[in-house]
């Protein structure tokens, strides 16, 4: 299964937005699957983390409760232009993605 | 990786222990790295909170600002913001009171952070969805309660 993740940086006032949007299941492990009748099992983002220049900036908890296919934001207060801004994330089964990106 | 799956058995192990002592809940998320597994097995909000902040007084504060509808038609993606102009703030986190599991999310927030997060979360069925934000030694809280029309947890 393939996970894209992507990032978007938008100027804000008092300095940036940074969000995230990740293509992924975010399984509650509370639904069924329609055709076998069997719960579908958990799997969802546990951890993402958010880095300015490779230092953490924000670090979020994530869990069932957050919808499919996450869009998760955060603001940056002194992120400059020319300044690398990455984000990576794992799940409950041992995924992983990142995506970087420069301020304009 | 396996040392990393061990830490993480062991953490959520002995949490687990912690949770199952009544009022022995402790500041789970302070500072662990690991997610932290017990405050997902929780099932109601007081526990969360505890679970979260220990005995530490929570205040409602019109600083902190939900911005969120007030009636969603699908609760499986329902889009909050909260955001902040308390001085220091380290975390925010987000509980929804009638969710199976009430605690959604939360980000522990760096100097370059500012007070601002947004999610898309799931609802069950109409809850208050409450945005909890420690600054310095103190936690603030405000609530917006979102009507939903169709269900967006399990089948």
């Amino acid at each position: 299964m393939a996970f894209t993740t992507k990032m978007k940086i938008k100027q804000v006032d008092g300095g940036h937005d940074v969000l995230c949007l990740v293509n992924h299941p975010m399984e509650t492990g509370l639904r069924k699957d329609s055709k076998t009748g069997e719960l579908i099992p958990q799997h969802f983002i546990e951890i993402m983390t958010f880095q300015l220049n490779g230092t953490t900036v924000a670090e979020a908890i994530l869990g069932q409760g957050v919808s499919k296919n996450p869009l998760i934001g955060v603001r940056f207060t002194n992120a400059k232009s020319g300044d690398t801004v990455s984000v990576s994330w794992s799940d409950n089964q041992g995924n992983t993605g990142s995506a970087e990106a420069t301020v304009q | 990786m396996q040392r990393r799956l061990f830490l993480r058995k062991t953490l959520s192990a002995s949490a687990l222990l912690l949770a199952g002592g009544a009022g022995a809940l402790k500041s789970l998320v302070a500072h662990a790295l690991e997610w932290p597994a017990a405050l997902f097995d929780l099932e109601n909000e007081p526990d969360v909170v505890k679970g979260l902040f220990g005995d530490t007084e929570i205040t409602e504060s019109s600083d902190v600002v939900i911005k969120a509808p007030l009636q969603a038609e699908n609760g499986a993606v329902v889009p909050i913001k909260v955001s902040t102009s308390l001085p220091g703030t380290t975390m925010i986190a987000i509980v929804v009171e009638k969710n199976p599991v009430p605690y959604i999310s939360s980000i522990n927030l760096g100097e370059s952070a500012g007070g601002f997060y947004s999610a898309r979360i799931k609802m069950g069925e109409t809850s208050n969805v409450t945005a909890f934000v420690s600054a310095g030694d103190k936690v603030y809280k405000a609530s917006q309660e979102i009507k939903v029309t169709v269900g967006g947890c399990g089948g």
